[in-house]
């Protein structure tokens, strides 16, 4: 007989109450359950960085957590950033300096640095390397999503 | 779904995690931040029938200073919150220092201080550091608690004295007698990635700039992390000098550490980095301790 657990997340502000198994995946639990696909998941062993949410405001890989561990708690994706119409400066940032190319990473690096920019205004092109090395990108080189989060940091000082 | 099924509990209090514990036996596993555990078993690798979920446990997560000086950890105090402690970064900078060589930001903000230590990987920060710092580990089961020291407790790669009813719940950090400092070397192919070979080295002097004390710990190059009784032996109570620490820094790299080789590098390569890395971390931890 499956186990079930109820469990009651806060995601991007909507409050759900959900039965899952012990053993689901939270990346899964969010995609799968809640349909919310803008997460992505790639190496499945907290390795790529693609699955990266925010937790409680930090961010974390959610590939390597239980959905039952997100029990009251709260839980933030890249659908919570900005919309087509009304882009988040970092998303901004990111099409402005062309920082991805087939965007199959970009979630996990904008929630990533969404988390990182918060606390770090103006951080210096060393830092930001430091920020994003958990994320991997096999398309861009790095090199304009450097760039990208620099003029991001502009960006957000300016709309502070 | 990835992982195999396993039963669930997520107990509220320490009490109620020991009976669980005790009830399961060795169908039993301790959950803490999961950031090896959990990847281990989307792969399958780990299959634990029961899985016992300290992220409920709010008790086991604390940093509190001691009245001599140390620091006590509660094992599921996430690494990210020990790495930016103003009280830990005071008393002993090395924990932060080395804290910052874990994996990445997303892992340290899930990752455990206790859970890391349980889990003794040969090649992770947190085993070493505890041996490095002399850590006093409190462990308790149903009806009982015993304290085992950082030596004591890893047995082999991946191996401590718990068994399946114990829990790791407090690390208790000793204080640093004056004039001790320490210093974290590593080689990696990339940042946040396994070291290849790294160190930590204490080194305390006394007031003629003579060695103390000191504490050598190699690690990612061997079955355990590795203490070198070396180190000890030849500079206490002799001033570190350049030859001095280059004579340990040879000694520990041909005869205290046991490396394998893989895609990456030869034992030998791995070996010339242990020296290297011993080499400058014990003239970095003197330097540190003469400020």
């Amino acid at each position: 007989m499956t186990q079930l657990v109820k469990i009651n997340v806060t995601v991007n502000g909507v409050s759900y109450e959900r039965e899952v198994e012990p053993r689901l995946l939270l990346s899964d639990f969010i995609r799968h359950d809640l349909k919310l696909t803008g997460t992505h998941v790639g190496c499945e062993h907290g390795l790529c960085g693609a699955c990266t949410i925010l937790f409680d405001g930090e961010s974390v890989r959610s590939c390597i957590m239980f959905a039952v561990m997100a029990d009251r708690h709260t839980i933030e994706t890249v659908e919570s950033l900005g919309t087509p119409d009304h882009l988040h400066p970092l998303q901004e940032a990111f099409m402005e300096k062309h920082a991805l190319q087939c965007g199959f990473c970009t979630p996990g690096f904008l929630m990533t640095l969404v988390d990182y920019l918060g606390d770090n205004k103006n951080p210096t092109d060393e830092e930001i390397r430091e920020a994003i090395d958990g994320n991997f990108c096999r398309c861009t080189g790095y090199e304009n999503i450097v760039e990208a989060v620099r003029l991001a940091a502009k960006k957000m000082a300016a709309h502070s | 779904m990835k992982p195999a099924p396993f039963e669930y509990y997520a107990p509220k209090t320490v009490e109620e995690a020991l009976q669980n514990l005790t009830d399961l036996g060795y169908s039993g596993k301790v959950l803490a931040g999961g950031q090896s555990l959990i990847p281990a078993m989307n792969f399958r690798m780990a299959r634990p029938s029961a899985l016992v979920d300290l992220n409920t446990v709010a008790e086991l997560a604390y940093i509190r200073p001691t009245a001599d000086g140390g620091i006590a950890i509660g094992t599921m105090t996430r690494d990210s919150v020990v790495e930016y402690d103003p009280i830990v970064k005071q008393r002993m900078p090395i924990v932060a220092e080395t804290i910052g060589y874990i994996a990445h930001a997303q892992i340290r903000a899930r990752g455990t201080f206790g859970g890391a230590i349980a889990h003794a990987d040969p090649a992770a920060q947190l085993p070493a550091l505890s041996l490095a710092l002399n850590a006093k580990l409190l462990v308790k089961r149903k009806g009982g608690e015993r304290w085992v020291t950082a030596e004591e407790f890893i047995v082999g790669p991946f191996m401590t004295v718990l068994e399946p009813e114990d829990l790791l719940v407090e690390v208790v950090l000793p204080p640093l007698a004056p004039r001790t400092a320490g210093s974290y070397k590593q080689v990696s192919r990339q940042r946040g990635g396994y070291a290849q070979a790294a160190t930590i080295s204490m080194v305390g002097l006394d007031d003629r700039d003579r060695v103390k004390d000191v504490r050598c710990v190699l690690f990612s190059v061997g079955e355990t992390p590795i203490l070198s009784k070396y180190a000890a032996k030849v500079l206490v109570g002799n001033e570190p000098t350049e030859a001095a620490i280059a004579d340990v820094a040879a000694y520990v790299a041909k005869n205290e550490c046991d490396p394998g080789s893989d895609l990456h590098g030869t034992a030998e390569y791995r070996r010339q980095l242990v020296q290297v890395l011993v080499r400058r971390s014990l003239t970095e931890a003197v330097l540190r301790a003469k400020k």
